[in-house]
Formats: C-alpha cells, structure tokens, sequence
C-alpha cells in the first residue's frame, strides 16, 4: 500500500502541505477563492472558447505580445508581494523580536522574489514587448515563427505554474535566485524547493531560447524591402542584441542546471564537496549567463528609451550609428565581465584587475548612450508626457545604478561590499531604474498602438511620482546601511540603532505599492473612459516608425501592402513626403492558422517538471514522451495557413480610411 | 489547405517571397561535396581511434592534443560540406554568427580555466599540491 502511494505521489503527501505557515494558507485561501472567481465568471459568460480560439491558441505577435505582458504583470504583484514581505519583516525584527517571518519561510520568500522578478516579471515584459513592436516596426506581418512564439509564451507560463505551485504544494528554494551549490546540492537542500527551482527555469528557459531564436530570425529575415541594417530602427537592434545574448547565453543557463540536476538527481559530484566536486566551477558558469542577463534585460529598454527619446523631443535620434555600435559593444563586452559578480571568492589581483576593468569600460559606451539621449533631447521640442517623463527619470536613476556600478567593479571596493545592501540598492537602482522605468514608458507610450485609446494621464502621473519617490526613500537608506556593513538575505537584527532606516525603506516600499496600484487604477480608469481617450489616427504621439503607420490596433495582417522603406525614421518621412497609402490593388493575404499545440506542449512539460520535482516517475516519463509524441504529431498537421480574403481587407482599410477622415 | 501552393512552415505570414529574397543563396550540395565530406569524417574520426587503442603516438598528452586538434578540424569539415557554410551564405550572417559564437566560445572556454585556475591555486593551496597543481 504504501509502496503503491509511494509510486503514484513520488514524496508528495499530506504533510508537503505548508499548513503550519499561517501567511501562506492565509494567501492560499485568497488566490483559492480569487481563482474560483475568476473561473466562475469566465465560464458565466461563455469566454472559455472566445479564450481558447481567440488568445490561447493564437499565433498573432500582437496578441502573443499582450499576454507576456499580462503575465508579467501579474508576476510583479507576486513578486512585489514578496519584497514587502522582506521589507515589512527588516523593519521589525530587531532584538527579541523575531518578525512575523520565520526563517525558513524568509529565505524562501527572497529567493522566490529574486527568481521571479528577473525570471518572471522582466523577461516576459521585454518579450511582451519585442513581440509585439518588433514586427510592426519592421514592416512584417508576424513574427518568422508564428506557432514557435505561441509555444515560447507557454512555456514562459509553464515555468510560473511551477514557481506558483511551489507556494502552495511544497515549499521553494531557500538558496536565493542563483542556488549557489553546495548549498542547493542534496546534502544541504534535500526538499523540493531546489527542484522547483531547476524545473520552473528549465521549462521557461525553452520558451526564452527559443523566442530569442525566433525574434532573431525575424529581425534579419523579414524587413520590408528598403530597410537596411542602419535603417532599422533602434528599438529593433538593441532587441536583436539582446535576443543575440539570450541564444548564447541561455543554452549555458540550461547546461549549469543540468549538471546541478544531475548531482541532486543521479549522484554525480560536479559541484558538491567531495569527489572531486567544485562549487565554484557553478559560481563561474552561472555568471556566464547571469552577467549577460542583465543586458538582455536592459538593451530593449534602451531601445525603448530612443524611441521616446526621438519622438518627444520632435527630433530624430541623436547619433543613430553611434546608439547601434554602442549597443553592440556592450554586447559582446557583456561577456567579458562575469568575474565581478565574485571578485571575493578567491581569484588572484590579475584576474581580479582584468575583470574589473572590462566592468569599468562598459560604462563607455552606455555614457554615450545617455549622451546620445540628452544631445537628442537639446534644442528639441520635448513634450512632457508620460513615456518622457519615465524616460527622464530613467536617465537620472540609471545614471547614479551605474555610478555605484562602476564603485563596485573596484575590486578592493567590493572586498568591503561585496554581498552588502549596498549591492542589493545598485542592482535595484539599474534595474527598477532601467528595466521597470522602460517597461512603463513603454507601457504608456505603446498602450495606444496596442488598444486604440491612450492611457489616463493623471493616474498615470500618480503611479510615476509615488514610484519614483518611492524607489529614492526606499533605496537610499539601503545603500547607506550597506555602507555600514550590513549584509543582505538578513532575517533578524541585533543592532537597535539601525531601524531607523530600515522602516525608512518600508516607507518607500509602501509608496512603490501605492505607485503599483495607481498604475493598475490607471488601467481600469483608461479601459472605462476608453471613449474619451480615443485614438482614431493610429499615430496619437506623432511618431517616427513604422508602427504608427497603420491603424490602432492594428489590422491582424498589420499592413495592407508591405511598405517600402527610404529613410531612418520611415514613418515620419512618408507624412514628411505626404505619401498616400494606395486604395486598391489589395490581395489576398497570406496568414498562419491557429494552433492548440504549444499550449498542450507547455502542460506536458510542466506536468513533466512537475513529476521530477516530486519523483513521480510515471508523470515525468508520462510529460516527456508526450511532448515528443505532440511534437512530432504536429509535423503531420498541414492546414497550417490560410487566406484573409480581398473583400475583408477591403472592409477593413475602407473602415480605417472612414474614420481617418472623422478623426482629421 | 488552399489552392495556394504552401510555403516553408516558417514563411506562413511572411512578405511576398520575391520580396526579400536577397541573402538567400545557400546551396543545397552535391554527391560529390558529401563524398568527401563524409571522408575526411572517417579519416578525422578513425586517427584519434587508431592513437587511442593502439597508443601509436606514445604520450597521453600529445594523444590528448591531437585529438582535440583533429576534433576542431572535424567542426571545420562538417561546417563545410555539410552545413554549407560559407562567407557568403544568408548574405554574411552566417559568417558573422559564427564568428560572434566562436569569439563566445573562446572567452567563456579560456575564462573559466584561467579564473578556475587562480581560483584553485589561491584557495587550495594544499589540495593544489595534492592534486598535482590547478586543474
């Protein structure tokens, strides 16, 4: 009997149930009856098959590019409910005060927060985005795989099932975001929050890898005739750099977890202590990766950043070839200066110097980024709207991250800070100041395009002040309780006199949240004034690409006829040349067909993961044969494309032309 | 499936094809080009087989570098005859991914040994010692 449980359940039982942690039941009930609610309304109103043909199983970019979106937006009110966490347990747990987290449950809250803010909220946010503008900005009508990018999106959901479920079923890594051997090695780790950990960036790793390949693909293969490398516009390159640093980098990601699995799975020693084993060897490799994460995570940003730089200001980019050949450079630099993410572990003062230096030189060419931007910004007619005052606050914030970056690659500096909150503040700084400051001017800017109405102003200005001021009073007081030695991860305080600033820091955490919700009220208010807020022109912004050639949002085909390219910024030379659009001619229009297949892939493969997190043999060999089965299986489907007939392209660019006219 | 004669799966929604045709100028191969790709395979295979089992060459060491010598000029072989490569196909990029990855390969390669290399040395010094020095 017990045997038989044993087989079916792995090491799942009754007692796996967190249900001595009184916050996690507590959450538990809350996602359980939001859940329901959600469930209970989507089938009161018949969605589940508008949600199934519609979104699911959609190959549109456009679509694909929204749900990332949603998801990392969910993914940050998860995440952020952890970093309040932390920050609500360091402002009170000082003397015989143990906070209301115990440790147990504090180490995994910062290593869930970790995990999923890079891995959850970031990385689908920037694809959201590169899939939904890469392919408008190019001319194309999808992106060069459309079922592969469907499948990516899946897989990126897979991985947060699994992180999800470990809240509730089981526990997650207690190692922090990079699950450091030994610690996370059998021995020290023996539960399932480790396997949690490999299993939900595994599944999610497939879908990056592959979006990465298919955005490349797409960038080089199916720009519209006349747009040459130095004509494609700049959100579009930083893109294909980063997605060039996903495809070499990710597969090494992939690598180190396969050798960690292997110690905790089959008993092999690459980084355990004994046998021959090195934990630093998984330091080393991890960084690999993780040093060029950063930039895939911040390049489309800078991307972003141009684009609403030029528009706002009425200028084109200020050092167009300069932005791209900085944009590569850190590219490839962004190999070469892993080491600094550990300098203390033991490399002699060559490598050590080596590597600081290379840390230092980055800094070059994104100075002449930010140069690029103000020069683009001087004598320019800024409009201060809401994309152009995150960008505005980017440059100030992102400027002083990199400063402090540039004091932490002195390696005798990082011998003193090395693991202090003074790193915690410097990665927060260029990260919340460049990657999530991107995200919502994007956001902003974009919002338009995607739904055909802008966003509400003065929420929007709410969310952006109570963020900005909110990141400073939360952050600064980090940075100086670094200064003074305290070291991150730290789930109880000895010393009185530094509360002080630590309830500082739950005050601005307390105003990002405040900035959070606004945005989330910002959204709700749009969507319910979307009327008043009406864009019927396509270009609300008066823009330069050509995204804002065609109507918002845009037709499923995006554009009636490819359009032809002569100039940098396409879009502001066809109104500057007073081009018209031609009126017949149409064709039928070739278009791929939606398909089930990535969504039942991605659930075969989480119910893969799954079954090894657990040692459910049967489910893990069940997932995996499955995938291969499905995978295989959809070769044979042919019915793959179809025709939007002439008469519908017709209808639609008569209706757009009709409304053009009302709206001029 | 329509009356349309179907595209690569990967070009559903692509442009008209005669569009952007440019870059596409890889070639296909020939009898021949796999004959002798598949060859010099042989060859490159069956020499470090032959230095293995019968240990011509003496030195495990001079064994171990040709070997790995032998095993980069088979990447070399395979690129050509059966990947096609060349500097001009898909309009350079092919070129050029290659070289970017190759310029990866030898960072990360030559990186990871010289920082693990420091790293033993200054951390281990006994087990360095013990284990016949680095790594």
């Amino acid at each position: 009997m017990d045997q038989t449980l044993k087989t079916i359940f792995g090491r799942l039982s009754f007692e796996s149930l967190p249900i001595h942690e009184p916050i996690v039941v507590g959450t538990f009930l809350g996602v359980a009856v939001g859940g329901l609610a959600v469930l209970a309304l989507i089938t009161k109103f018949k969605l589940w098959g508008y949600l199934w043909k519609e979104w699911f199983t959609t190959v549109d970019h456009k679509r694909i590019g929204i749900m990332y979106m949603i998801l990392g937006i969910v993914m940050l009110l998860r995440g952020f409910a952890d970093a309040l966490m932390m920050r609500g347990q360091q402002a009170i747990a000082f003397g015989d005060n143990q906070g209301f987290l115990n440790s147990h449950h504090y180490d995994q809250v910062f290593t869930a927060h970790g995990v999923i803010m890079i891995f959850f909220v970031a990385m689908p946010i920037i694809t959201g985005l590169m899939n939904y503008i890469i392919p408008l900005q190019i001319g194309a009508r999808d992106v060069s795989f459309p079922y592969l990018n469907n499948l990516s999106f899946w897989m990126t959901a897979g991985g947060v099932v699994l992180v999800m479920a470990s809240l509730f079923i089981g526990e997650f890594a207690r190692t922090g975001w990079l699950a450091f051997p030994p610690l996370s090695e059998l021995d020290f780790s023996p539960d399932v929050g480790v396997d949690y950990y490999i299993w939900a960036l595994q599944v999610a790793g497939v879908g990056t890898t592959l979006s990465g390949i298919n955005l490349i693909a797409t960038i080089i293969k199916m720009r519209a005739p006349g747009m040459t490398m130095m004509k494609l516009p700049v959100f579009c390159w930083t893109s294909l750099c980063a997605n060039v640093l996903i495809v070499a980098s990710f597969p090494v990601l992939t690598a180190t977890l396969v050798l960690l699995s292997l110690d905790r799975y089959v008993g092999t020693n690459f980084f355990t202590n004994n046998l021959g084993g090195n934990p630093m060897m998984y330091v080393n490799l991890i960084w690999i990766w993780g040093h060029p994460e950063v930039y895939i995570l911040i390049l489309p940003l800078f991307g972003v950043f141009s684009e609403v730089t030029s528009t706002f200001s009425g200028k084109r980019l200020f050092g167009y070839t300069s932005m791209v050949y900085a944009t590569i450079v850190i590219t490839i630099l962004s190999y070469l200066v892993w080491l600094h993410h550990f300098f203390t572990m033991g490399s002699g003062a060559s490598v050590n110097s080596f590597f600081g230096i290379t840390t230092m030189v980055i800094s070059i060419p994104t100075g002449a980024k930010i140069f690029n931007w103000l020069f683009t910004m001087y004598k320019g007619r800024i409009r201060f709207e809401l994309p152009m005052m995150w960008t505005i606050a980017f440059m100030l914030t992102f400027t002083i991250g990199g400063m402090t970056g540039v004091l932490l690659a002195v390696p005798p500096a990082d011998f003193v800070l090395h693991n202090s909150l003074f790193l915690i503040a410097h990665f927060h700084n260029v990260i919340i100041g460049g990657v999530l400051f991107g995200a919502f001017a994007a956001i902003n800017y974009w919002w338009p395009k995607a739904f055909g109405f802008k966003l509400n102003e003065f929420w929007g200005k709410v969310s952006f002040w109570l963020w900005v001021i909110g990141f400073w009073v939360a952050f600064t007081p980090l940075y100086i309780l670094g200064f003074m030695g305290v070291t991150r991860r730290l789930h109880h305080f000895e010393d009185p006199s530094l509360q002080p600033l630590f309830i500082v820091a739950l005050f601005g955490a307390l105003m990002i949240a405040g900035g959070i919700g606004a945005f989330l009220v910002q959204i709700g208010v749009s969507i319910w004034k979307k009327e008043e807020l009406r864009d019927v022109t396509g270009d609300p912004w008066d823009g330069r690409t050509l995204e804002w050639a065609t109507s918002s949002p845009p037709p499923q085909y995006n554009f009636a006829f490819t359009p032809v390219i002569h100039e940098l910024d396409a879009w502001y030379d066809m109104k500057d040349k007073k081009a018209q659009a031609p009126v017949e001619g149409y064709r039928p229009i070739h278009m791929p067909k939606n398909t089930g297949t990535g969504v039942i892939i991605a659930a075969l493969s989480t119910a893969a993961g799954f079954g090894m997190i657990w040692y459910m043999w049967w489910l893990a060999a069940f997932g995996l044969i499955g995938v291969i089965v499905v995978a295989i299986w959809h070769t044979f489907n042919y019915d793959r494309d179809y025709y939007i007939p002439v008469d519908e392209v017709v209808a639609t660019e008569n209706e757009r032309r009709r409304l053009l006219g009302q709206g001029a | 499936m329509s009356a349309h004669p179907p595209h690569g799966h990967g070009d559903h929604a692509n442009l008209d094809h005669d569009l952007h045709s440019h870059g596409d100028t890889h070639g296909h191969g020939s009898m021949k080009g796999y004959m002798i790709g598949f060859v010099l395979s042989v060859i490159l295979t069956a020499i470090p087989f032959w230095a293995v089992m019968t240990g011509g060459l003496g030195d495990t060491q001079t064994t171990a570098l040709v070997i790995m010598a032998l095993a980069f000029v088979q990447i070399v072989v395979h690129m050509i005859f059966f990947l096609h490569m060349n500097t001009k196909s898909e309009g350079g990029w092919t070129m050029m991914a290659l070289v970017f990855t190759a310029v990866l390969v030898v960072i990360t390669l030559s990186g990871s040994i010289w920082v693990m290399y420091h790293m033993n040395t200054n951390m281990m010094p006994d087990m360095a010692a013990q284990m016949g020095g680095g790594m």
